[in-house]
């Protein structure tokens, strides 16, 4: 089976990956570091990071996009992923020239004298990747069973997701706290930083930041070709039935629940993954990464991208993050404006956000290459 | 959607577009200029306090400009936005090492901003000078600490308290590492000064082997409701010889005075000691809920000195002639992060002097050799591990936003390593 639309795509798919994973990080290996073609190791895992992003907002858009849920919880199962990770990377520091004990710092000064049960696991890197998948994933499916069983839809599952966000955020923020009858500390406000291995190589090595480049956009690929699997198959196709009508799906026999669920515990576990390719990239996990704020965020890619298409998250997500890093820079006081102004002009002038651009411009490219060529056939004409 | 050009194709193109664009550098290095980094937040919620830091940097940087310079070199400032955004704060410092080259960065105020940088400045070996008051327990071979350690606020403000005859102390803060470890420290330290532990207010956190692991009431960031701890606190202090040793950060100060104020508590009854307010923040402050009560830093702008007076005059001049953008001109005030950051500058200036050279290692090994600046709050001179020695002043504060400055300790050493060692 196909999985592309056309064959442009599929060639694109592959010049992608090809660009991707192997050109940037060859010209950062082998290409002399004064050259033009050289790319810096910074940049590579600023890149990495954008990427990354990239991929939350396609996780996002298979809920808003395709399914018509507008959840406000991404940022939470992107920081979950991000934390499970970072549990194993904050276990792989060693002994703290401070205190010298193995625990993470923030536990030595909270006065812990060992590992609290919940964290030993996390020292084995199966199990934390299969938690960085478990965790997102549980909690969309305790969340998503609960509010679809309920029919809550809309603006209302929206403002719950983003409760269950603030709740989290808030928990997370404390440096210990208790749930279900277990004391929990994940670092407080601080969060999970200054790591140093990751799967036993030093995680500031040039190779180190390449391979988790070339992993992220691995993923950021797969992620692809699986929403395009997705939306060839049936599944796919009830999926943006419930987007465009739910309640018809219903009448036609269909458990719109089970679908909705499964469409949310999946975007969850991507998201999870994504988060946990973030962690090493940047550095530090905290509770800020879970903010209404940073879901918002995930929103506004999206929608600048392009909701519903394959390709407009990305876009979206790389487009604002670049300007993002740039404008920090360039415009250290007037950059919120700057990119406020540019959220307010997409919206109301871009319905189809970035990659709808080109179809809006081409009736106006068309009438003025009309007119062009309705002058120069005038000359011919005219000509002698 | 997929039917004109292929994204991926676009994606591709883009990306290689960018990566070339990325290589070319922001502004062209010249002879004349040395680039130096200033990393704050300038939007977000740290913004409020952090703009004022980048506000005071600038003005460093041009009076020394104006007196020829570093090495002869003006001092180029790059000013980048961390947004309160930690993972932009990694992200600002590694463009600031690697692309833009700075020879030295001025910057952070929340902790976690310096724990996410930290990593990316010894990965770089750049230098990074840190002005707010924190809670140590750290010690980066790439970082000075100009800030106030535990030593040099929280303790003397203790033993000050203890000569007025205050007998119990209740503790409260905000739920993050450095309220959380500087009530840690100071519970060592007033048990070590006989206090009994059952005269220490605020709750404590028991691990399985009966350890203390966590000391005083805590809030999160933001909290706005403090009815209950403060009628805590008014049964605490009935007795008369009690003060509350605050580490509340940001605008929950606002509810928390204001519900003391409302429950008749004075500062008579009962002082309370602010690690976290300065002159800065009493501009967004109600300060006539606070007069009365006391601070503890290394700086006043009250302070009666020749070389503060200058300070204040030359700040006050260049803010109503800067063109910098963004900068408040009018209802501006100097507090003691503000000046941290100003001998921070000099400090990093006197060092390069005396290395001869812009290069890390060496200005490093400078400032460890012991420099000192007479600042605006006396002088300050730096240690060999990386903190400052620097006088400590406590201060009531008055209705107008200052400080009456009660008592002074010369000379403090920084120490960021005093848990554990009360016994």
């Amino acid at each position: 089976m196909n999985i592309f639309d056309t064959k442009k795509e599929l060639s694109g798919f592959v010049l992608a990956g090809f660009i991707l994973m192997g050109l940037l990080p060859l010209s950062n290996t082998i290409v002399p570091e004064d050259s033009i073609f050289h790319v810096a190791g910074y940049q590579l895992s600023l890149w990495g990071k954008y990427i990354t992003y990239a991929v939350l907002a396609m996780s996002l858009n298979l809920l808003w996009g395709y399914t018509g849920l507008l959840c406000l919880c991404q940022s939470l199962f992107f920081a979950l992923g991000g934390y499970a990770f970072g549990m194993y990377l904050m276990l792989q520091v060693g002994v703290d020239p401070v205190y010298n004990t193995a625990l993470p710092d923030f536990m030595d000064f909270l006065g812990y004298s060992e590992l609290p049960g919940y964290w030993k696991p996390f020292k084995n890197p199966v199990f934390t990747m299969l938690a960085v998948m478990a965790v997102p994933g549980l909690v969309a499916f305790v969340f998503g069973f609960l509010a679809f069983q309920s029919r809550i839809k809309g603006v209302y599952f929206s403002i719950l997701t983003q409760a269950l966000t603030y709740a989290v955020c808030l928990l997370f923020f404390q440096n210990k706290f208790t749930l279900l009858w277990v004391d929990f500390t994940f670092g407080g406000n601080n969060g999970f930083t200054d790591f140093k291995k990751i799967l036993g190589a030093n995680i500031n090595d040039a190779s180190t930041t390449r391979w988790l480049f070339i992993g992220s956009t691995a993923f950021m690929l797969i992620v692809y070709a699986l929403i395009s699997i997705m939306l060839k198959t049936k599944f796919g196709k009830v999926q943006q039935a419930i987007r465009d009508s739910e309640n018809r799906v219903r009448f036609s026999g269909y458990s719109t629940t089970t679908y909705k669920l499964f469409i949310f515990v999946l975007s969850g576990v991507i998201a999870g993954i994504a988060g946990a390719f973030y962690v090493p990239q940047v550095g530090i996990i905290n509770p800020g990464e879970m903010t209404a704020a940073k879901s918002l965020d995930v929103v506004v890619w999206v929608a600048l991208g392009g909701r519903g298409t394959k390709f407009g998250p990305i876009l979206g997500a790389i487009v604002v993050s670049m300007l993002k890093s740039y404008a920090t820079r360039a415009f250290p006081d007037s950059w919120l404006i700057i990119l406020g102004a540019i959220f307010i002009l997409v919206v109301l002038f871009m319905p189809n956000g970035l990659v709808g651009l080109p179809k809006q411009l081409a009736p106006w490219i068309n009438r003025i290459r009309g007119k062009e060529r309705r002058a120069n056939t005038r000359k011919t004409v005219t000509a002698p | 959607m997929n039917n004109t050009m292929s994204p991926f194709k676009r994606l591709a193109a883009s990306l290689a577009l960018l990566a070339l664009a990325a290589n070319v550098s922001y502004a062209e290095e010249t002879d004349g200029t040395v680039k130096v980094g200033v990393l704050h937040s300038l939007s977000g919620t740290m913004a409020i306090s952090e703009t004022s830091l980048r506000d005071i940097l600038l003005f460093t940087f041009d009076e020394i400009n104006a007196n020829g310079g570093v090495l002869g070199k003006r001092i180029e400032p790059v000013v980048v936005d961390g947004a309160s955004d930690w993972p932009l704060f990694a992200e600002k410092a590694e463009q600031l090492l690697a692309k833009d080259k700075v020879a030295a960065t001025f910057g952070c105020w929340t902790s976690v901003s310096r724990k996410s940088v930290l990593p990316v400045y010894e990965k770089y070996n750049g230098l990074l000078f840190y002005p707010v008051q924190y809670e140590g327990e750290e010690l980066s071979p790439n970082i000075f600490y100009t800030a106030e350690a535990v030593g040099q606020q929280a303790i003397p403000a203790v033993d000050f308290l203890l000569e007025e005859g205050i007998k119990k102390f209740y503790l409260i803060g905000t739920d993050y590492v450095y309220p959380q470890t500087t009530n840690l420290v100071l519970l060592e330290y007033l048990l070590s000064k006989g206090i009994p532990i059952e005269n220490i207010g605020g709750g404590l956190r028991k691990d399985a082997k009966g350890e203390v692991i966590s000391a005083g009431k805590y809030t999160p960031f933001s909290h706005s409701d403090y009815q209950q701890i403060v009628s805590e606190i008014k049964d605490f202090a009935a007795s008369g010889d009690a003060a509350v040793l605050n580490t509340v950060n940001g605008d929950s100060n606002v509810s928390f005075f204001k519900e003391i104020a409302a429950s008749g508590l004075t500062a008579d009854d009962c002082p309370i000691v602010s690690y976290s307010l300065s002159e800065d923040e009493f501009r967004a402050l109600p300060t006539k809920d606070l007069v009365g009560h006391l601070g503890c830093w290394t700086y006043f702008m009250s302070l009666d000195t020749p070389a503060n007076k200058k300070f204040i005059k030359n700040w006050e001049k260049w803010l109503i002639k800067t063109k910098a953008s963004g900068v408040q001109k009018s209802d501006r005030v100097t507090c003691s992060p503000m000046v941290l950051s100003y001998n921070g500058v000099y400090l990093w200036k006197k060092a390069v002097e005396k290395a001869g050279t812009f290069e890390v290692e060496a200005v490093i090994k400078a400032l460890e050799s012991g420099i000192s600046f007479d600042g605006p709050g006396g002088t300050v001179t730096t240690q060999k591990n990386h903190h400052l020695t620097k006088n400590v002043f406590i201060g009531e504060i008055l209705e107008d936003g200052q400080f009456d400055i009660l008592e002074s300790f010369d000379d403090v050493y920084g120490e960021p390593f005093l848990k554990g060692t009360f016994k």
